[in-house]
């Protein structure tokens, strides 16, 4: 026991142990501890960033799909209207041509109705002479029949 | 009783295959194996005497220690991973705390201090640890080669834990110095009674900053030196009564040399930045 030769070895030792450890060891495991410690800053940093971005994204996702809706019920709701309008419109319309078919087809019966009098009142005008003749060749008494001749002729 | 073999070269009073008394037994086991600087002669008692003599035993426990531990730590730096597994966690947990603990308490830029932290810790924990040896076992291994005295735990021999603090004493004089310059010189004759009482100021200072480096290697010594005389005295028990004193003086000193390795790096954090901060 007691302070001898030995504390000079122990020194020295102690010293390269401590340089050797300083200068070899220290350095490289900090080091990587601290690019580590970096690292996943950087990456939970990231993923922060992210989760934001995508929470952002599906907001505005939303918001598209919320408009597009309402663009898409805004234009189904005029559709209806035009629809409507338009159903309205080919009723009024269909109307109007009935109406003027009907009168059209009235118009051309009267007409037809007065060119068949005609054609009947001229026919029965022929027959009538036609009678007339066949009478008076058997009867000749013009005068007994030419009172109903004249009514006959003035009834048509 | 107690066989204590002794190699025939020796000249101790222990005769070959003799029984001994329970003293000598523990004189025994508190003698070093020494090599003569002069005569170059190892393990023998007479010349093992003054100043230049080595303590063989001592030097290498703690050399083997030492250089186990930084070619450890250097393997481990080498290998640096992203994802750290096994050692790396391991040596990770130890920068970490030695860095945490520095970070608390210390608040310069030296680039000495955290590695020597973590040298000191790690490697008056390992020398600390050797305690936990059984008392005979590397000198009874070593006997069998003529080895006559072996004493196997490093920080209980005053010379290692000298020979630390008085490397933290001069960094402390050596960052006094650096850090304050003038204003050093101004601190120790004002400090604490102000400047009519400077001769007094001076004293006290000069008595603090010696009585850092015997504080810090005594109660390091003391401890590991208490510690082993303990074991040595429960070897001296009967063979079924020691393992129960042992076992629990073992678990206590788990606790013992882990404290005591982290007192003393700590304590060598605090004073260092003692000597970096101005009064």
């Amino acid at each position: 026991m007691g302070i001898n030769a030995t504390l000079i070895g122990q020194f020295i030792t102690f010293a390269i142990l401590v340089w050797f450890t300083m200068k070899y060891v220290w350095p490289p495991i900090t080091q990587a501890m601290h690019d580590r410690e970096k690292k996943i800053a950087a990456g939970l940093e990231a993923a922060e960033r992210s989760k934001r971005e995508l929470e952002m994204a599906e907001r505005k996702a939303m918001s598209i799909i919320r408009d597009a809706k309402q663009q898409a019920t805004h234009i189904i709701d005029e559709a209806s209207r035009h629809s409507v309008l338009l159903v309205e419109e080919a009723k009024q319309q269909a109307k109007e041509e009935g109406a003027r078919m009907i009168e059209l087809a009235q118009h051309e019966i009267s007409r037809e109705v007065t060119q068949a009098k005609e054609v009947l009142k001229t026919q029965l005008a022929t027959l009538v002479v036609a009678g007339a003749e066949k009478v008076i060749q058997r009867h000749l008494d013009a005068s007994a029949h030419m009172a109903l001749l004249d009514e006959l002729v003035a009834e048509i | 009783m107690f066989y204590v073999p002794v190699s025939s070269s020796g000249g101790d009073t222990v005769n070959t295959g003799a029984a001994i008394t329970p003293a000598q037994y523990v004189q025994h086991h508190l003698e070093h194996l020494t090599l003569n600087l002069r005569t170059f002669r190892v393990g023998d008692l007479q010349e093992a005497q003054g100043f230049w003599v080595l303590n063989l035993d001592t030097f290498l426990v703690s050399l083997i220690l030492g250089i186990g531990l930084v070619v450890f730590l250097r393997f481990v730096a080498v290998r640096m991973r992203e994802v750290p597994g096994g050692l790396q966690n391991f040596v990770e947990i130890m920068v970490g705390f030695v860095d945490k603990s520095i970070s608390e308490v210390y608040h310069g830029k030296s680039k000495l201090l955290a590695p020597m932290s973590l040298i000191i810790f790690m490697w008056v924990f390992l020398m600390n640890a050797m305690d936990l040896l059984p008392v005979d076992l590397l000198w009874r291994i070593l006997d069998l080669f003529g080895v006559t005295y072996f004493k196997n735990v490093p920080t209980a021999d005053p010379n290692v834990t000298f020979a630390m603090s008085l490397a933290v004493f001069f960094l402390i004089i050596f960052y006094n110095i650096k850090i304050k310059k003038f204003h050093l010189a101004k601190e120790m004759l004002t400090v604490p009674f102000g400047g009519y009482l400077f001769p007094l100021n001076l004293v006290f200072r000069l008595i603090e900053e010696c009585v850092k480096p015997l504080s810090l290697a005594l109660r390091l010594f003391g401890n590991m030196f208490a510690g082993e005389l303990v074991f040595i005295l429960i070897a001296l028990l009967p063979w079924w009564g020691q393992g129960l004193p042992g076992g629990i003086w073992a678990i206590f000193h788990i606790l013992v040399i882990t404290l005591q390795a982290f007192i003393f790096m700590m304590l060598t954090v605090v004073y260092l930045s003692m000597a970096h901060d101005t009064h």
